[in-house]
This record gives structure tokens, C-alpha cells and sequence, in this order.
């Protein structure tokens, strides 16, 4: 077990998502960087998709009721063991009675914590993701206990150091495709739209980020169609809305962008204030 | 009869099929006929497939290498006739108390539109509703069918917290909170029926193509219900239509 002492800012428990539940509609959820949150279970040698702590910004607190072997990756909010800094993107061990903590945000926005043998809180609809409404809880509350794996201490290879893609916390580039109504928009309106820059705004969360700039258009609504993570919405106010990994099953605002998967991963490691621009690819 | 569908990319792992974009019963059937005969073939590289009104997207567990070559094979799909594809539709009846206690809009409604509230109930619970898909929040009816003189806008300013089970309408539609939610409908009364319960096999007991009625119930009827419903006894009242 591992217990919780303090919470932090928004931390969850999420593995890669909750599939086959759309038609219920029920949203995906699941890690909103899986590029760190996979590696972090690849470097303990766990399948990259078991379920993992995912932190935004503040570092919660942890005491380990059992001896184990974790990695931290993502954003850089200066790990420590006992208050004794340890690396990121390595296998670390811990011993019965240790603390994590984290102090000072370095880089990036989310970070992970992935546990030998993964974290094994109680299934629902087939994932282990914390979403309000399905699980019993939507974050991690002081005092909650999170149940581990004791029995797989074999042999990790402990020096295991990864060289990790660091485009995710530097680049501002999202390379997108387009969306299913991007050609409604005008030649000029397609142009402005992808040599833009978008500052993130306030409004950035599991479910979606906002960008502070509008963008004119006359665009209708559709009828309620299917979206995905990484959708980007363009409302009749022309505010551009990039749906994450929370997002609901359909929506009726113009799908003008489709973000490439790596490119979720990279804007989940943005915040407020951060400036992104649009890459278009070519199906 | 057949539609002219179109195919588009939709990201790197999803291809989207549009029917002619409108709402109504003939294009849902073709819709759910179509999800059901690419499900019955079960082609493995398919994650999921997502309906809503007038499409399906069609999501891969895997980036696309050739988007065509799989527009094709699933373009073949919807040409072949499959036998014995059988989509049973059922009707449910759905108790719903009308009372002023859960019923918060209800008077409101009433001098605005100039009708009993007795009215209102009537029209509100005489028609059987077709449900199009689930969305919105997990549980959430996408119902078709509401009478035109129900047709109300939304809120001008939504309230924070809609109870559960609170019976409502926005615009043209009528719909049921599943949970408690913020929300812009003008609510008219309650159901102590779940529409979603992730205990259940399937957690949302109403399935796209499915028919609703509302039977309209007093508060007493109400709370008798939902004893029987937490202790896990209450039947809901179905039957299995056919075309």
C-alpha cells in the first residue's frame, strides 16, 4: 500500500483509458502525456499502459507502507526520497517507510509516478482511470490508501536511464491534420488559422484547453457528431477548443483540426500563458 | 434503401462516415444497421465504433497506413447484404414525477406558454420518444420526438446543479440528467430510475434505437419506486418492438 499525505494539486490515478464505453457515453479518459507516463512504466520494465499517479503542477506527498521499486517522469517538479533529491527516467528503489516528496516546478505541467508492477486500485468498466461519475473519486484525497503490487520484486535493472524526447516540454508545435470541417472554412480563414499563434488560456484541464485568441468565422453548427481527444472545435464565437483526454463522446461545434497523438502528449506538458502554433500534415 | 455516404479522415487512427446530415428515423436504422454489420465481422484492427445522429467513426487501434484500402473494405461492408442481422429495439417506460417539488420550471413554463401544467404533462408523456445515441455525460439520452409546443430555449444563465434523474428540456430536445450535472434546461420533473449504473453489465440500460415513455407518477409513487430500486428489486417496464 502507499499512503497518501498529501494530494497536491490534481492528482489521479490513470492507466491509458476506458475503451468501449463511448456508447454509454462515457469519455476515454486516461494519462494525458502517455509519452511519459508509458515510459515511466518501460523503464520498470511494467507494459507501458498499466495504471500510473499523474500529477499537475503541485507534487503530492506519499509514504510507502511497503518496499518497491518506483520511476518519475514528465514534468520535472524535483523529486525527492526522504527529502534527498532523486533522478527522473530511472528506476528507483524504495523501502519500506520512504517519503516522496516534490518541491519546485522545473519543466513541463504533468508528471508520473509509475510503480513496479503498476498501481492496482479497483477497476471500473475495464480501466482503472479516475473520472467523476464513474469512479468513486475523480482525484487523490489525503489519507487515501493506493494498492501496489508486493509480490514482483524480481530483478529490475536499476540503471536503466532513458534518453527522453524533450520536444514535449520545449517544442510549441502541434502537428495536426485536418478536421472533418476544415474545408468549410475559406481559403484565407485555412491560412490565418495554421500560421497563428494561440496563446493557452486559463481554461485548460483534462478535458480541454482553450486558447485566449479567437478566430473569425461563419462556420454553422453540425448536427452532434463523434469526437475524439485531440479534436480542435472552432465555436460560432470563434473560440478555439482543443479537446483532451476527459472529453465527452460527440459534440456540434465545426471539427476544424485533428491533433497527431504525440502532439496531445506535447500540449498536455503546457500551461497557461504558453504560445502554440499549428503544423498541418498530409494524410 | 441505401444512402450515398461519405468517407474522410478523421486523424491518423479513425475514418469518419457521414449520412446526408439530417435527423431522423430512417437514416438512424441504416446508421445502427451499418455499426452492426461492421461489428459482427469484427474486424480486430477496429478499437471502436462511435454513433451519434448521422455518423459513425470508425476508431483503429492503430495508426493507418492506407486509408483507402480500408474505406474500401469497410464501403464493401455497408453494400454486402448480411443475413439474419437482427436489432432488437425495445420500449421503456420510464416513471417520472411531475410534482411542483422536482418539477422547478415546471410553473415558470406554464405562464410562458400559456398551458396547464397538466398539459404540458400530458404532451410531455404522450409521446414515444426514439433514442438516437448516448453522449453528453455518461447515461445521457439523446431522445428525439419532443412536441413542438414543449420547445423551449435553454436557460439564459444554466443553473450549477441539476439533480439526478431531473427530467428536463433545452430547445427541441427532452432529456434526463443521469447524474448531477451544471445545465441549462428548464427542468419539469424527476426520475428515480439510474441510467447509469457502472455495477451493470451494461451501465446504461437504453440502447440507440430504443423508445422511451414517460409515465407520469406522484411524489408518493415516487419514493415507493425508489425504495424498490435501492434494493436492487425494481423491474422496469419493457417490451421488445418490432417493425
Amino acid at each position: 500500500m502507499i499512503k497518501v499525505l498529501k494530494p497536491g494539486f490534481y492528482s489521479s490515478i490513470q492507466d491509458f483509458g476506458r475503451f468501449n464505453c463511448q456508447q454509454y457515453g462515457v469519455p476515454y479518459s486516461g494519462v494525458m502525456d502517455r509519452y511519459s507516463a508509458g515510459l515511466a512504466n518501460v523503464i520498470l520494465g511494467n507494459a507501458p499502459d498499466l495504471a500510473v499517479i499523474e500529477m499537475t503542477v503541485l507534487g503530492l506527498t506519499l509514504q510507502f507502507e511497503c518496499n518497491t521499486f518506483i520511476c518519475i517522469t514528465g514534468a520535472d517538479i524535483s523529486p525527492k526520497i526522504n527529502n534527498e533529491n532523486i533522478q527522473q527516467n530511472k528506476p528507483v528503489e524504495i523501502n519500506k517507510g520512504d517519503v516522496l516528496s516534490f518541491g519546485r516546478l522545473k519543466k513541463g505541467v504533468r508528471g508520473y509516478l509509475a510503480v513496479l508492477g503498476g498501481i492496482l486500485s479497483e477497476e471500473v468498466l475495464g480501466s482503472r482511470s479516475m473520472y467523476k461519475g464513474v469512479t468513486e473519486q475523480s482525484v487523490l484525497l489525503k489519507n487515501d490508501y493506493i494498492k501496489i503490487d508486493v509480490n514482483n520484486l524480481f530483478s529490475i535493472k536499476k540503471n536503466s536511464l532513458i534518453k527522453v524526447k524533450i520536444d514535449n516540454f520545449k517544442g510549441n508545435v502541434l502537428e495536426v491534420f485536418k478536421g472533418p470541417e476544415f474545408d468549410l472554412l475559406t481559403p484565407e480563414q485555412q491560412s490565418v488559422l495554421m500560421s497563428s499563434k494561440y496563446t493557452i488560456s486559463k481554461n485548460n484541464s483534462r478535458m480541454a484547453y482553450q486558447f485566449e485568441e479567437s478566430f473569425e468565422n461563419n462556420l454553422e453548427p453540425i448536427i452532434t457528431s463523434p469526437v475524439l481527444p485531440g479534436t480542435v472545435q472552432l465555436t460560432p464565437s470563434g473560440q478555439l477548443i482543443v479537446l483532451m483526454r476527459d472529453c465527452q463522446t460527440t459534440g456540434g461545434y465545426p471539427r476544424v483540426l485533428q491533433l497527431k497523438e504525440s502532439s496531445i502528449n506535447c500540449l498536455s506538458q503546457k500551461f497557461t500563458g504558453d504560445k502554440m502554433q499549428f503544423k498541418m500534415l498530409e494524410y | 434503401m441505401t444512402y450515398n455516404l461519405a468517407y474522410k479522415p478523421y486523424g491518423e487512427r479513425a475514418i469518419l462516415i457521414e449520412w446526408p446530415q439530417e435527423i431522423n428515423e430512417n437514416i438512424l436504422r441504416d446508421v445502427l444497421d451499418f455499426k452492426s454489420k461492421i461489428e459482427k465481422l469484427c474486424l480486430k484492427q477496429i478499437l471502436e465504433i462511435k454513433q451519434s445522429y448521422c455518423s459513425l467513426l470508425v476508431v483503429y487501434g492503430f495508426v493507418l497506413k492506407n486509408y483507402d484500402l480500408e474505406v474500401s473494405t469497410i464501403n464493401k461492408i455497408y453494400n454486402t447484404e448480411i443475413e439474419a442481422i437482427e436489432q432488437n429495439f425495445r420500449q421503456w417506460i420510464i416513471p417520472v414525477c411531475y410534482d411542483d417539488a422536482f418539477g422547478i420550471d415546471l410553473s415558470e413554463l406554464s405562464l410562458e406558454k400559456n398551458m396547464s401544467k397538466s398539459e404540458i404533462i400530458d404532451l410531455h408523456s404522450a409521446v414515444v420518444y426514439t433514442t438516437y445515441f448516448v453522449g453528453f455525460l455518461p447515461g445521457f439520452l439523446y431522445l428525439g420526438g419532443l412536441d413542438g409546443k414543449l420547445h423551449t430555449p435553454r436557460k439564459s444563465t444554466p443553473r450549477l446543479q441539476i439533480e439526478k434523474g431531473a427530467v428536463a428540456i433545452g430547445g427541441n430536445q427532452t432529456g434526463i440528467y443521469p447524474m448531477a450535472s451544471p445545465g441549462g434546461w428548464n427542468v419539469i420533473g424527476n426520475t428515480p430510475v439510474s441510467l447509469f449504473d457502472v455495477n451493470k453489465k451494461s451501465p446504461c440500460f437504453v440502447a440507440p434505437g430504443d423508445r422511451i415513455k414517460f409515465k407520469p407518477i406522484s411524489i408518493n409513487e415516487y419514493h415507493d419506486i425508489k425504495v424498490l430500486i435501492d434494493a436492487g428489486v425494481y423491474q422496469m417496464e419493457s417490451e421488445v418492438i418490432s417493425d
